[in-house]
């Protein structure tokens, strides 16, 4: 059975309905799908929106090397990653990570992986914008982040 | 030795410019060397790799470590560690 891996950077938004039916399509040989959706918070009112930068040619490329870890450590079957960038309302997707396998452990731990991976190593940052009109700061990079990165490379 | 600088986040921000295309002297030989030269070009550099350790860098667009060498290399991103996801 041929490999599915989607990789892209769009600002455009994505319906996770699509990926799904990109891996399991005629996959008769998939037993399970794990998908995750990550969201822009309002942080309690706080924001209005968050702008989402990237290095355009090395996100994509930082994902398909991400991306083709996961598949050969977890031998999935289907592997999509999708992160927008630009300026993201509050509720509105950021990011959908997509893994088929034969069984759900691979496909958990595959689309785990993808996003600890993701979210220390691929080249995007997040600036808030303030619902009272204030200058909004860049997010700082979370120490929680590269330990959950770093428990994949110790075990 | 001529490349293409690359800056984003608050690194584009305080240095004022997202590219630039710079010649680089020969004693500027790694990743490291190549932070402390930029932080001599003016007050905005110096303010922006103040902490160098906490700067990102990227070869050609892959990571790299500070103490990789930069000849040859066409294009070096310098970045804040990454807040995506």
């Amino acid at each position: 059975m041929s490999l599915t891996l989607h990789i892209a950077v769009q600002y455009e938004d994505f319906d996770p309905a699509v990926e799904a039916s990109r891996l399991t399509d005629g996959r008769t040989g998939v037993g399970a799908l794990v998908q995750f959706t990550g969201f822009c918070r309002d942080e309690g009112g706080r924001l209005s929106a968050l702008e989402l930068e990237h290095y355009p040619g090395m996100a994509e490329a930082e994902l398909q090397r991400i991306a083709e870890d996961a598949v050969g450590r977890f031998s999935l079957i289907g592997l999509s990653v999708i992160h927008r960038y630009g300026k993201i309302m509050p509720g509105e997707r950021i990011v959908l990570v997509s893994a088929t396998a034969s069984h759900r452990q691979a496909a958990f731990d595959g689309a785990n992986y993808v996003m600890d991976f993701l979210k220390t190593a691929a080249p995007f940052w997040k600036k808030e914008h303030n619902a009272d009109g204030s200058r909004g700061e860049w997010v700082a990079a979370k120490d929680e982040d590269d330990s959950a990165r770093d428990k994949w490379v110790k075990e | 030795m001529s490349v293409k600088l690359v800056y984003f986040a608050w690194v584009r921000e305080k240095i004022g410019k997202g590219e630039e295309e710079l010649d680089l002297p020969g004693d500027v030989t790694t990743v490291a060397e190549l932070l402390a030269y930029l932080k001599t070009l003016g007050e905005e550099y110096d303010e922006a790799l103040k902490f160098p350790e906490a700067i990102r860098v990227a070869l050609n667009q892959e990571h790299a470590h500070h103490s990789e060498k930069i000849a040859g290399v066409r294009e070096i991103g310098i970045f804040p560690p990454m807040t995506g996801g």
